[in-house]
């Protein structure tokens, strides 16, 4: 380690939903990802820090937090790209109630997750013939666009809607509703349909794509809304739902 | 869920801004070669009155532009505002029919 | 601003919602205006007079101005929610801020 270290000022959130910003000066190192930064902050500067982690490759989706006010995944965020004048503020994920410090709880996150039935649902009886699904198939290539989300909540975090509906479902949701909508081997609809489209339905999302700007894996939730929102459109003109 | 009311007004909205995008190009179109040399009551009567084509048309639309905004404004009203319920509703239908009421007998006023 | 709205689509929405707003409030001025022809040609030249002011038709080319890109920017949320999605669809915000400025202009350059 170099002797005249460089430092930056990292201010992190203490408490629950009432707290206060606390500052550490932690050392500088090159390709240290956020999730680093805490993790020395809490086994050499503060033990009762708190925060959340599992894989720490970007496949739990466990560490989403907002890091200079923009909701990013920690693990996969290095310092030196998101650092302005050497310092950095870590605060919990927006639009969740907050457990302690930079741990969220996402609860609401996960009871929308099912209330826009976002789980596969098989046919009612076992089916004789087996659908088809053609990898040059448009429907499928539908799902393939909408598939991947790791869950950490970051465009829930980001999107304006949510902040100002409480009840809207967001954009996880609904992008997972989505890619279910058009996997062939699922029989939820019409039901699902009707459940994207209640209070806090697709209806609500104002195609800002913030969701789409703070997606760790470029996943376009705007885009699979806006299909939502014209299949539900269509349903309702003819009837069906 | 309360039968989806949320969504059909969005459908209606989207329905009416549907309608509102032709009428307005026209708008838009008829307003830029009228308004050449300024504007006169007896220049305006003179291509309004007994057109009744243009009454229809402006009829429609401003029932298709009292519908869009009543709507738009319910939403901006919740959204920024956090007012939602009865009142509001009963505030912009007032609303809606103040300007159907009018906005089709100014329409009236200008083609009879 | 806060810090994570940093999309032009952000700033889209924050136009199509505020020039929505804004005409939604100017119609029934407008539509009380038109109604003067009730009362006779001159209480409707009266203010066509009032209305040939230099700073009247600035405002007029503003008011202009916010509906060709309310119109423009609603058409582009019309084609996302209602066709494919396309990647091309994001220059559709600039198209539409430069139509609207066009459109405004065009609107001044013939009032005067």
């Amino acid at each position: 380690m170099e002797n005249n270290q460089k430092n930056i000022t990292v201010s992190v959130w203490r408490g629950k939903e009432e707290g206060g910003f606390e500052e550490f000066q932690v050392p500088f190192v090159e390709d240290q990802t956020i999730l680093d930064l805490l993790t020395h902050i809490q086994r050499s500067v503060d033990s009762s820090l708190s925060y959340r982690f599992a894989c720490r490759v970007g496949m739990c989706g466990s560490c989403a937090m907002q890091v200079n006010g923009k909701p990013r995944w920690t693990c996969r965020t290095l310092v030196r790209n998101v650092v302005e004048n050497d310092a950095l503020k870590l605060e919990p994920l927006a639009n969740l109630p907050v457990v302690k410090d930079l741990v969220v709880d996402m609860e609401p996150f996960f009871d929308k997750w099912q209330e826009a039935k976002g789980r596969f649902e098989p046919a009612e009886s076992p089916v004789q013939e087996f659908a088809p699904i053609k990898p040059q198939d448009k429907q499928r290539a539908k799902v393939d666009e909408a598939i991947e989300c790791i869950n950490c909540g970051c465009c829930y975090a980001a999107c304006d809607v949510v902040e100002s509906n409480p009840a809207y479902l967001g954009p996880a949701a609904l992008n997972r509703a989505w890619s279910l909508i058009n996997d062939a081997k699922d029989f939820a609809n019409p039901e699902r349909l009707k459940a994207v489209s209640g209070d806090g339905g697709c209806q609500n999302c104002h195609t800002n794509s913030q969701c789409v700007a703070r997606c760790p894996l470029q996943l376009n939730p705007t885009r699979s809304i806006a299909g939502l929102k014209k299949a539900v459109a269509l349903a309702t003109l003819k009837g069906e739902i | 869920m309360s039968n989806r009311i949320e969504f059909k007004l969005w459908l209606l909205h989207r329905l009416s801004a549907m309608l509102l995008g032709l009428f307005v190009v026209v708008h838009i179109v008829g307003m830029i070669i009228a308004i050449q040399g300024g504007l006169s009551s007896a220049e305006i009567l003179q291509r309004t009155s007994g057109n009744y084509a243009m009454g229809v048309f402006y009829s429609v639309f401003t029932i298709a532009a009292a519908v869009h905004s009543s709507i738009g404004l319910r939403t901006v009203a919740f959204e920024v505002l956090g007012w939602r319920g009865a009142s509001i509703n009963l505030v912009l239908t007032v609303f809606f029919l103040m300007l159907c009421v009018t906005g089709i007998s100014a329409v009236g006023g200008l083609v009879l | 601003m806060k810090t994570n709205r940093d999309k032009k689509e952000y700033w889209a929405s924050f136009v199509q919602r505020w020039s929505g707003v804004a005409l939604a409030l100017f119609l029934p001025f407008h539509f009380l205006v038109l109604s003067l022809i009730l009362q006779g040609d001159e209480v409707l030249d009266g203010f066509l007079y009032w209305a040939d002011a230099p700073l009247v038709k600035f405002a007029e080319a503003g008011l202009v101005g916010l509906l060709a890109v309310h119109l423009l920017g609603g058409v582009r949320l019309l084609v996302i929610e209602f066709f494919a999605w396309k990647e091309w669809q994001g220059y559709l915000i600039s198209v539409a801020a430069t139509g609207a400025a066009a459109t405004g202009c065009l609107f001044l350059l013939r009032a005067f």
